[in-house]
């Protein structure tokens, strides 16, 4: 296989996983619009997802889309109690102080899994028989499909959430400013809460996706793509839906290049070469404006 | 208050009181070489949590990519005493100095960002210093780096951390500390005062890399055996750090010296029960911040004056009684 | 030492995004002049402050102080140059001491290395000495000696800003820039304030620039006065011809009716 079918071959691996950092990336993205904080215990609600999604398929034996469902729901109360035990508290104090709690509330999800769920990993579930298609010069799975196909449909519907329904107008709001939010008579703290549970489904959805696409799920996974998805967020812009889904997508794409060019090892340090690179020149992200400090 | 001169007397006498009774205890077979290893890991960790501390506490900075100098200063040491049988002193400061240039080299994107933005770009800077590591083959690669002579005795390493804390002690109360704690108060204000707030930024960076890069010079030397992994070298070991340094306060040295000091010791009481410490562990954390926000100490010092202070209250109640 | 040198700013403009705050503002200020910048709210004045201490972009024009020209220069630089200032909503460093607060504005004072700092050298013990000392002088000026050891953010505004003055007055200044100091004081308070001024112009012999809305203390303190409306300068003069100028009466006393 001559060098550039192979590269295109990974562009659409790239593309399949990017679809999976750009749902995680959402999450952040959201999160941070709106309390700006990076919820360091983001990854970990994707590793949860990956588990509750393991356990409604195998334990429960529900088919693919109920189990889907009921992980996004325990998803979205994991995101919600999160918020409300570790981060509201502390919603007055200084940013540093909310960072490291979430920190913590990573750690924390980290190692109750691995108490819980034990530290090896599962193999998880096949919900559907394994499929080559063949595109052009190329090949695409049928698991590829289903990721690009859940994602760019749980995409679409956040769009159309946030940029035409009343309760995408408030988040709106409340993202823009807090106190007039509240003084327009939106309930801030729901507003807040219901953003959890929208990013902490999504990344539910991400990490059955996972899942299903490496057949093995183990409580740190989420460590690495979190932190990846947040790269992506910061990378389209942070705060913006559509900077996470360009963001997330040209993540997957360059990590799987560089896999092709090269050395596999050196894949994650991809995501924080971009990182640093995009902090320095363009601290805003891709599609990101640039705001004015104010002395 | 007691007189400078005097107090600084007692101090040393203190400091070589605590080395001649872990000598002494270890001699008579009452502490055993794994307890005398345990506290030279608490040194370690004193020199990482303080010089951090310059860093997140004094300067207001938030980088949390301790370990990424942390690894320089092991890998280079240890490299330079097995292949090049370079002296253990000389690999220290080596380690430390590379440590410190690294630290020159995070510092300059410091000036860009702030807060959680400049947290995450340090976490990747440590990431990708590991990866470096785990694609180099000289030192060893993704298999480890091993045969590291034991060099690090308690000896050396008590040394070393006295010498990182009175060093760092002296720098926070000179003009240079107070121009690094003006760029964590209010970084306009510290500017038009003539505070190149930059070079402040840059001089924290460089300054407590070093002591990190002469810290991980004692750990591969104590350890005998490095692995790049995100728990010996990574994120995971940066959060460790961090956490010392936040359930000590940010910006006392005696909180970090006392915080690195106990959570290097409960760890390996509760050998047992190591799962629970991982969940134990992040649960202090949170509620730390959450009833304690700025830590044990909360930018406080404990002093031979605050300690004669309250002795003299217990006296007098006491008394009064 | 008495300073000598000018403040000249030729046609001084600043821009944010599609507007202009501050346009084509050109005015020069004779070496220890006491001066006020008036006008109504908006008008461009912080800003200008600003652009003399490089806090915010310079989009035209020139600024010279002396020899030095301090157009789009670092604030650091400038402070270096002489140039200290106040802010309007008080920039201390709360979590300090008094004492330290001041201590760090003799930065650009200082002169032993970082390893005299590190090992402690005799050096470092002397002019810590003389920096402490200094500080002291400082707070002795303002009538806050007793005060050195509290923290900054513990004391009342009208003592803060106070503390702000001996801060800046740490960095042995030729020009002093003050904005809004007496805002928030009391009639007491902003009578000591006035004779605090006079006696740093008298004594120290440096320039000073003050924003205020506080006619009667511009009025009465001032030789020189600068006015300000929508970013650009309206008028110039001693308090008694600005009093009776037509166009500052439209724009800003009549419009108030202070």
């Amino acid at each position: 296989m001559s060098w550039h079918i192979a590269a295109l071959q990974q562009l659409v691996n790239g593309l399949a996983l990017g679809s999976v950092y750009a749902l995680i990336a959402l999450g952040y993205t959201m999160v941070y619009g709106i309390i700006k904080l990076i919820n360091f215990a983001h990854g970990e609600i994707y590793m949860l997802g990956a588990y509750f999604g393991f356990y409604a398929l195998t334990l429960l034996n529900l088919s693919l889309l109920p189990a889907m469902l009921l992980s996004m729901a325990a998803a979205a109360l994991v995101g919600v109690l999160l918020e409300r035990v570790a981060y509201r508290p502390l919603r007055n104090s200084p940013r540093i102080s909310v960072l490291i709690t979430a920190i913590g509330a990573s750690l924390l999800f980290q190692s109750t899994a691995q108490l819980v769920f034990g530290a090896s990993f599962k193999p998880f579930p096949q919900a559907m028989p394994f499929r080559r298609i063949q595109l052009g010069p190329v090949f695409i799975t049928n698991r590829q499909l289903l990721i690009f196909g859940v994602a760019v449909l749980l995409m679409i519907l956040l769009h159309v959430l946030v940029t035409y329904t009343k309760f995408g107008k408030a988040m709106r709001a409340v993202a823009r400013d807090k106190e007039a939010a509240l003084l327009m008579g939106i309930n801030v703290d729901r507003i807040i809460s219901a953003t959890f549970a929208l990013g902490s489904a999504l990344a539910a959805t991400a990490g059955i996706l996972v899942g299903m696409y490496y057949n093995r799920i183990d409580p740190y996974m989420g460590m690495m793509p979190g932190l990846k998805a947040f790269v992506a967020a910061v990378l389209g812009g942070i705060g913006m839906v559509p900077g996470a889904v360009l963001g997330g997508l040209l993540m997957g794409v360059a990590e799987n290049l560089v896999v092709t060019l090269g050395s596999s090892t050196l894949r994650d340090a991809v995501a924080f070469a971009v990182l640093i690179v995009v902090l320095l020149f363009r601290p805003t992200g891709l599609l990101g404006k640039k705001g004015i400090e104010k002395v | 208050m007691v007189k400078p001169r005097l107090t600084g007397l007692i101090k040393i006498i203190l400091l070589l009181c605590i080395y001649g009774v872990v000598r002494l205890l270890e001699s008579r077979g009452l502490l055993l070489p794994y307890h005398v290893q345990v506290l030279s890991l608490c040194c370690i960790n004193v020199i990482l949590v303080v010089s951090l501390n310059l860093i997140n506490g004094f300067t207001g900075q938030f980088s949390i990519g301790h370990a990424g100098f942390l690894a320089i200063g092991a890998y280079l040491s240890a490299f330079l005493t097995v292949k090049m049988h370079v002296p253990f002193l000389a690999a220290i400061l080596c380690g430390g100095l590379l440590a410190g240039l690294a630290g020159l080299a995070v510092g300059l994107p410091a000036l860009r960002l702030r807060g959680d933005y400049l947290a995450i770009a340090t976490l990747g800077f440590g990431e990708i210093i590991r990866v470096i590591i785990l694609n180099m083959e000289a030192v060893g690669g993704a298999k480890g780096f091993s045969g590291i002579p034991k060099y690090t005795t308690f000896g050396i390493a008590y040394l070393t951390a006295i010498i990182t804390v009175v060093v760092i002690r002296n720098f926070v109360h000179s003009d240079y500390g107070r121009a690094c704690l003006a760029v964590r108060e209010d970084e306009i204000a510290a500017e038009s005062l003539g505070v190149n707030s930059t070079y402040f930024k840059v001089l924290a960076f460089a300054l407590g890399a070093f002591f990190a890069g002469t810290a991980g010079a004692l750990f591969s030397h104590y350890l005998q055996y490095m692995a790049p992994t995100p728990s010996q070298i990574g994120f995971v070991k940066s959060i460790d750090i961090l956490i010392m340094l936040v359930l000590g306060g940010l910006g006392s040295l005696t909180g970090s010296v006392i915080a690195a000091v106990v959570l290097t010791i409960i760890p390996e009481l509760l050998r047992g029960f190591a799962e629970y410490r991982m969940i134990i562990y992040p649960i202090l954390l949170i509620v730390v911040m959450l009833y304690l926000p700025a830590g044990l100490m909360a930018g406080r010092e404990l002093s031979l004056d605050s300690l004669a202070r309250l002795c003299k209250g217990v006296k007098s109640s006491a008394h009064y009684s | 030492m008495p300073t000598t040198a000018e403040l000249m700013v030729s046609n001084l403009s600043v821009q944010f995004g599609g507007l202009k705050a501050v346009n084509e503002v050109s005015f020069s200020l004779q070496p220890q002049t006491l001066a006020g910048l008036i006008g109504p709210n908006g008008a461009g004045k912080t800003t200008i402050f600003n652009a003399l201490t490089g806090l915010c972009p310079v989009s035209g024009g020139e600024i010279s102080f002396g020899d030095q020209r301090l157009t789009n220069q670092p604030p650091h630089t400038i402070a270096r140059c002489g140039v200290a200032r106040t802010f309007q909503n008080i920039r201390l460093f709360k979590n300090l001491t008094v004492l330290d607060n001041l201590r760090i504005a003799y930065h650009k004072n200082r002169q032993y290395s970082l390893l005299c700092s590190l090992f402690r050298s005799p050096r470092y013990w002397r002019e810590e000495e003389q920096i402490t000392a200094r500080a002291k002088e400082a707070l002795e000026l303002v009538g806050l000696a007793t005060k050195a050891e509290h923290l900054a953010g513990s004391l009342p505004y009208g003592e803060q800003r106070r503390v702000e003055i001996a801060r800046a007055l740490m960095l042995s200044p030729k020009l002093l820039l003050l904005d809004e100091p007496a805002a928030g004081m009391n009639p007491q308070e902003t009578l000591t304030l006035l004779e605090l001024i006079r006696r740093l112009r008298n004594e120290l012999k440096i320039t000073i620039l003050l924003i205020e809305h506080d006619m009667k203390l511009v009025m009465n303190l001032c030789e020189r006065l600068f006015v300000l409306d929508y970013g650009h300068l309206i008028a110039t003069g001693d308090p008694k011809a600005i009093q009776s100028n037509r166009r500052v009466v439209e724009a800003y006393l009549g419009g108030t009716g202070a």
